[in-house]
Parts: C-alpha cells; structure tokens; sequence
C-alpha cells in the first residue's frame, strides 16, 4: 500500500501544481496542454489511490486518501511539491518526473501485481506524452533566448538536487523489487540519465553537481506542500458530505 | 523568430477514425511544427476524435478569392454535357 500511495501521491500533488498554471500560461494552447497533463495525471492518482485503499482495506477510498491526510501522511516526492516558479521551472520539473514516470510504468508493466502492471499500461502511454511535452520546451528553452536559457539553468539548478529521491532504495523498495512487485531503480535511473542527458546537452544546458535531499517518502516534507494541501482540501473537509 | 513576435497561425487538419480524409477542424499558434502537432492534439482530439493530424502554416494554404467566385465555379454550372449523368449504369455493375 505505501508504495501505492508514493506513485498516487506524486500524481495527485503534481496534478494540483499544474492545474494552479489554468489561466496563467503564455498562451491559449499551453494552457490547454498543462490542464491536459494535469487531468491525465489525477487520473492516475485515481487509480493508483483506489488500489492503496483497496489493499488498506479499511474502506478508505480515494477521496478519503486524497482529502483526509495530513502532509505528514503523504509519501510524495519533494520534487513534486515545489512551486510551480515560471514556466521553465514547470517545464524542467515535468521532463525529470515524467522521464521518471516513463522508465517507472515501463518497469511496473511487468510486475507481478497485475492491478499495478495494468495501471501502468494505461499510464506509460500518457507518461510517455508528457515526457514528450516536456523536451520539446526544454529543449527550446535551453537553446532559446539569453532569458530563457537564464530561467532554464535556473530551474535546473534548483530541481537537481531533488531527483536523487526519485530513484532511492529503502527496505520497503528493496522487499517490493525482490518480489517483483517494483522495477529496480537502478535500473530506472539509468533509463532516467540517459534521456535527461541527451535532452541537457542539446539545449545547451549543464548537469549541475549538487547534493541531494530526500524525506518526501517517510511524509518529511518542504513547508510547501502543508499549504498545497491546505488549499485542495479545503472544500472537501468544509463539506464533508456534499455531492453534486 | 525574434523575441517578442507572435508565433506563426496553422492550420489543423484532422482525419478521424472512420474517415478516409483529413477535415480541417480549426487553427492554432506554434512556434514551429513539433509543437503545433503537440497542441492540435491537445486542443482538437480531446475527446478521441482523430487518428491523424496534419498542420499547415496559414501562410502556405493560398484560397481562392471569393470575389472570383463566380468566374470560377459558375461556368461549368450550365454545360450539362460535362456531367457524367447520361450512362445508364447496369445493375449488376456493383459501384
């Protein structure tokens, strides 16, 4: 279930960051595409949260796993939860994750919790778009204007000490890759370099050398997303019975 | 493209999947090709409609002037002898 909840949880906290850009992108058609990769990925929170709440087996569903949990409950990543910044920022958080997503849900199509091999065959598709998405800005970012290659290295700068986490192997990970359940992250953050390379090089963008944070996974998370969640679950828990 | 330019107008055309051609469906901006393929998917196949897309920048697609219309199409209008109306087709003739 916990390893459920850290694949959901990334979802839905991302889904939230991107749909905060509705109505704030450049232009119409980015708009639409954000809002795109936003439903896509709450469609993923919703899938994998049900399964969580399905194996929990307390009968949370997920609405009660998405608006009922404390930040320190949630095992998102950091990456996830940092602000939205300018759209380079958004952009270079949504190729690292989304690169991620790609080698993850390739992994999972082979595990042996057929639930989570389905619901990566349904995601890999629209990670695999997203990841897409993602490189195209980035690479035209990167190679673009003085300002824009100013707000990418930025970004990157920023955003690289946050993917170690990504790719970390704790007792649980190692117990789910030994049973098959999970890829090995090794072997994901291999996949991972490889695009994140070549995608860095071609937009004349540097790998930074920086250390790495983590926490996200044991619910130590950035003051950011207490107040993230504070505004997404505001109306759930103001009306807990409402329906429409 | 210079900073602060608009990016180009194209044109989407799309063919769905019970179709055999591409029907325009609407326009879009991009800075280029790539990404006015990106967001025709995005904006004109919400909803499962296309398997297919094409993109023409507005400036290649050349119309021809309404005020000619007449000059062009009216013409071949009464010359009824042009029309393919006066075969009788057999009927086992499946077509």
């Amino acid at each position: 279930m916990e390893f459920c909840l850290r694949l959901g949880d990334d979802c839905l906290i991302l889904s939230h960051r991107l749909s905060e850009w509705t109505g704030h992108a450049h232009d119409f058609e980015e708009d639409v595409a954000l809002a795109n990769l936003a439903l896509d990925l709450l469609g993923q929170a919703r899938n994998l949260l049900s399964y969580a709440g399905e194996i929990e087996g307390l009968g949370r569903d997920e609405d009660a796993l998405a608006y009922w949990r404390d930040d320190r409950e949630y095992r998102n990543s950091l990456l996830v939860e940092q602000p939205n910044g300018d759209f380079a920022m958004t952009m270079v958080r949504h190729l690292f994750f989304s690169t991620y997503q790609v080698a993850l849900y390739q992994g999972l199509l082979d595990s042996t919790d057929p639930t989570l091999a389905a619901i990566a065959g349904k995601g890999v598709k629209e990670a695999r778009y997203h990841r897409d998405h993602a490189t195209l800005w980035v690479l035209r970012l990167g190679a673009g204007t003085a300002e824009s290659h100013r707000r990418a290295t930025a970004a990157v700068t920023a955003l690289w000490p946050l993917v170690d986490e990504l790719f970390e192997e704790d007792d649980l990970l190692r117990r789910l890759v030994g049973s098959g359940v999970a890829p090995n992250p090794q072997g994901l953050s291999a996949e991972w370099n490889i695009h994140v390379g070549s995608t860095l090089q071609q937009a004349n963008l540097e790998r930074p050398q920086v250390v790495g944070r983590s926490g996200g996974r044991s619910g130590l998370h950035s003051e950011h997303l207490g107040h993230l969640l504070a505004e997404m679950q505001h109306l759930h828990r103001s009306h807990p019975d409402a329906s429409w | 493209m210079t900073p602060g330019e608009q990016s180009p107008l194209w044109e989407v055309f799309v063919r769905s999947r019970r179709g055999l051609s591409h029907n325009h469906v609407g326009s879009l901006h991009a800075p280029d090709s790539e990404m006015a393929l990106q967001n025709a998917r995005d904006l004109y196949t919400r909803r499962g409609e296309g398997v297919s897309i094409w993109v023409v920048r507005s400036a290649d697609v050349h119309a021809s002037d309404p005020d000619e219309k007449g000059p062009l199409f009216d013409p071949p209008a009464d010359k009824v002898y042009r029309h393919p109306t006066f075969y009788t087709v057999p009927e086992d003739l499946k077509l």
